[in-house]
């Protein structure tokens, strides 16, 4: 269907149904990101010995995050007197953009999708690259020497993990010949790239829990470090903007990975009954469990540790896994 | 050529790892520390002056206040230099109840270090399980002394309450639930690389840097000196327990991590000991008289509290009150070394070098 809408002409029914599905889009990952913290907030609390909320919306605390966002909603909005005004105001709305527009590119099944673009994944890559300004922007802008820190160490580990990311899916691009997500997909019908480019996928999976700020890369809002780093100074809806944009990103990366790595829809012989997007669905919720799982169980890793191991060890295995990739496309395709 | 310069950035009094109100002003360039000035005496509220308006049973109830993490070693010293002024003999159960109270208090202490160091570092779940054991310490050394954290337990001459009926067996059944629960504690967080990185090889010191920063506790032990009061100058009943003290070579946040945790199984090991042979009857309180009066004079005792040497001077001159009342206070010793430590170091080491030095606000303040 959004094919045809996409190559039809524009007139005002096709611009209001776009929007409708724009909203909808919007609204299931807004749901999604509730949710998500809600899920994260119990996951946790269940690891950690605690019941975790339990009051608003019954006794799974189901609006916990509806009355957080409310009250976010109703603070005052303070802007410190040396911040720089304009690039204030501006950090979070830079920082939450790009995590909205990379949702465009993201197939959840054969049908359910919005663009269909040649280059789904680099355009995913060179988009998710541009939240690094916001927050390095935030950063400085505070005019708070804490947020500044934030806002370097942010700069710093968004640009050394950036690379072994993109390096990390080049393997899968080379094998699959495309840069396009849906034949990414459909190029794991008999085998999900998991098992075909296992190094790929454990670079991938660290270096984009360190895009997403996740322990143990959680870096530029080390709480007990830098008290939370870039968005010391921000509160309220600007706030809430920056933790929008994190989860958002959550969202967007859990499904690339899922699409990348674990075959996006497709089922496990045998389970060929149940539908593409629940499939998407499970192995979607598989890798936001995992990283809501290592936020309860690591560390943080020190500054210079993190520049090390990115540069010296995640780099070089991931131009190694370019090599084996491009020698195995050689001999056995 | 960038220009760069010099940042003063000020942590604390208010910041989530000072443990309290200490506030350190330091001078970076980028996150590298040039320049770190520790200051101090947020929380001083004077407590040797305020003792010497007071007799000394009214003094308790201030020492708990100086290291709130372990009360009952706080009380023991102050009870200990009145005692050895008058030259008092305890009754055996009152000192089995001391010794089982002070190395329950020790695990309690080194269990919220445990908890807040790995929360500095990054991880979040330690925290929740070793509050989780601290909690049940907390419960009987509330049920014994009616306090979970100012206790305000013993006396001079003995202690106030005697243990409740099936206290002695809630102890021996918290024995080995510890120490089930540290094995835990090991599989979650001594193995874990990152945790190792962090703390291996930072805030390293010599043997002779730590005596000549007067260092002592575990800050001392991790230097490879084999210091400790409870061994070197036996006091209370602690020559009939068998227990080793644990010292390791390292000098880093790392072997004093290590001291630490073995310092919990060797208390487990004491209060094994004190549990079996706990006098089934007895008196609690020595014959005491109604209003203490130690003979004028002076005295100095020392012993070895979790964070390290804790020490109390009295001077008397046979009043009711003492004359001058002085605190060794570990924590404000081991603090000392701290701005040393810091130099070249970035702000993440920060954290980790003043967690690995536990300290207590209350007792740095005094």
């Amino acid at each position: 269907m959004m094919d045809e809408l996409l190559y039809s002409s524009p007139s005002l029914t096709n611009t209001l149904i776009f929007f409708g599905l724009g909203a909808s889009l919007l609204m299931m990952v807004l749901g999604f990101v509730t949710y998500a913290i809600l899920a994260e907030r119990k996951v946790m609390g269940f690891m950690q010995l605690r019941i975790g909320p339990n009051r608003v919306g019954g006794p799974f605390g189901l609006l916990q995050t509806v009355a957080d966002v409310l009250k976010l909603l109703l603070k005052e909005d303070t802007i410190p007197k040396a911040a720089d005004r304009p690039l204030f105001m501006l950090a979070p709305v830079i920082a939450f953009a790009p995590a909205f527009m990379v949702l465009a590119v993201i197939p959840f099944s054969e049908s359910l999708r919005f663009s269909d673009i040649g280059i789904g994944l680099l355009y995913y890559i060179a988009i998710s690259g541009i939240s690094t300004i916001g927050v390095l922007m935030g950063g400085w802008a505070s005019n708070n020497k804490y947020a500044l820190l934030g806002g370097m160490r942010s700069a710093a580990q968004m640009i050394s993990y950036e690379v072994p990311l993109v390096m990390s899916v080049i393997g899968v691009i080379l094998l699959t010949g495309s840069l396009n997500l849906i034949q990414i997909v459909e190029a794991q019908e008999n085998i999900a790239f998991l098992f075909v480019q296992p190094l790929a996928f454990v670079i991938f999976m660290i270096t984009s829990v360190a895009e997403l700020n996740r322990t143990p890369f959680d870096l530029p809002e080390a709480e007990s470090e830098l008290v939370a780093g870039y968005h010391v100074e921000y509160s309220g809806f600007r706030w809430a903007f920056f933790m929008l944009s994190e989860y958002v990103y959550l969202f967007a990366m859990a499904s690339i990975t899922t699409i990348v790595f674990l075959g996006g829809w497709n089922p496990i012989p045998y389970l060929e009954f149940i539908p593409g997007v629940i499939w998407f669905a499970l192995k979607f919720s598989l890798i936001v469990f995992f990283l809501i799982w290592l936020r309860a169980t690591l560390p943080r890793l020190r500054a210079d540790q993190l520049m090390s191991f990115g540069w010296k060890v995640l780099l070089p295995l991931a131009l190694l896994n370019i090599f084996i990739s491009a020698v195995i496309k050689e001999i056995w395709f | 050529m960038i220009r760069t310069e010099e940042m003063l950035l000020n942590v604390g009094p208010q910041h989530p790892s000072t443990h309290g109100v200490f506030r350190i002003v330091l001078k970076i360039d980028g996150e590298i520390i040039k320049e770190a000035t520790p200051v101090i005496g947020y929380l001083h509220r004077g407590t040797e002056k305020l003792a010497e308006d007071l007799q000394y049973t009214q003094i308790i109830p201030y020492t708990d206040r100086m290291d709130y993490l372990s009360a009952m070693t706080n009380n023991y010293i102050l009870c200990h230099a009145v005692e050895t002024m008058m030259d008092m003999e305890i009754p055996e159960r009152a000192e089995y109840l001391r010794v089982l109270v002070m190395e329950l208090g020790r695990i309690a202490s080194h269990l919220v270090w445990f908890g807040t160091y790995l929360l500095d570092i990054g991880a979040l779940s330690p925290f929740l399980y070793a509050f989780r054991e601290r909690e049940m310490i907390i419960n009987l050394l509330n049920e014994i002394s009616g306090a979970r954290l100012t206790f305000n337990y013993m006396r001079v001459g003995g202690v106030k309450w005697d243990a409740p009926e099936g206290w002695i067996e809630k102890v021996e059944e918290f024995i080995p639930h510890m120490r089930k629960e540290l094995a835990g504690y090991h599989d979650l967080v001594s193995g874990n690389e990152i945790f190792l990185n962090r703390v291996r090889g930072v805030g390293k010191y010599t043997k002779q840097e730590a005596l000549s920063y007067s260092l002592s506790g575990a800050n001392l032990r991790c230097t490879g000196m084999d210091w400790d009061l409870r061994k070197r100058e036996p006091y209370s009943i602690y020559d009939r327990f068998d227990f080793d003290v644990p010292v390791f070579e390292g000098g880093d946040a790392w072997s004093r991590y290590k001291c630490r945790m073995a310092e919990i199984e060797e208390s487990l090991k004491i209060v094994e000991q004190a549990v079996e042979q706990f006098p089934k009857e007895g008196e609690i309180m020595a014959k005491v008289p109604r209003i203490i009066k130690p003979p004028a004079g002076e005295t100095y005792v020392r012993i070895e509290s979790p964070r390290g040497e804790i020490g109390c001077y009295i001077a008397s001159q046979g009043k009711k009150e003492p004359y001058r009342l002085k605190f060794r206070r570990p924590s404000f010793y081991n603090l000392q070394i701290l701005p040393k430590l810091l130099q070249g170091e970035n702000i993440a080491n920060l954290i980790t070098i003043l967690g690995g030095i536990d300290i207590v606000l209350g007792e740095v303040d005094g």
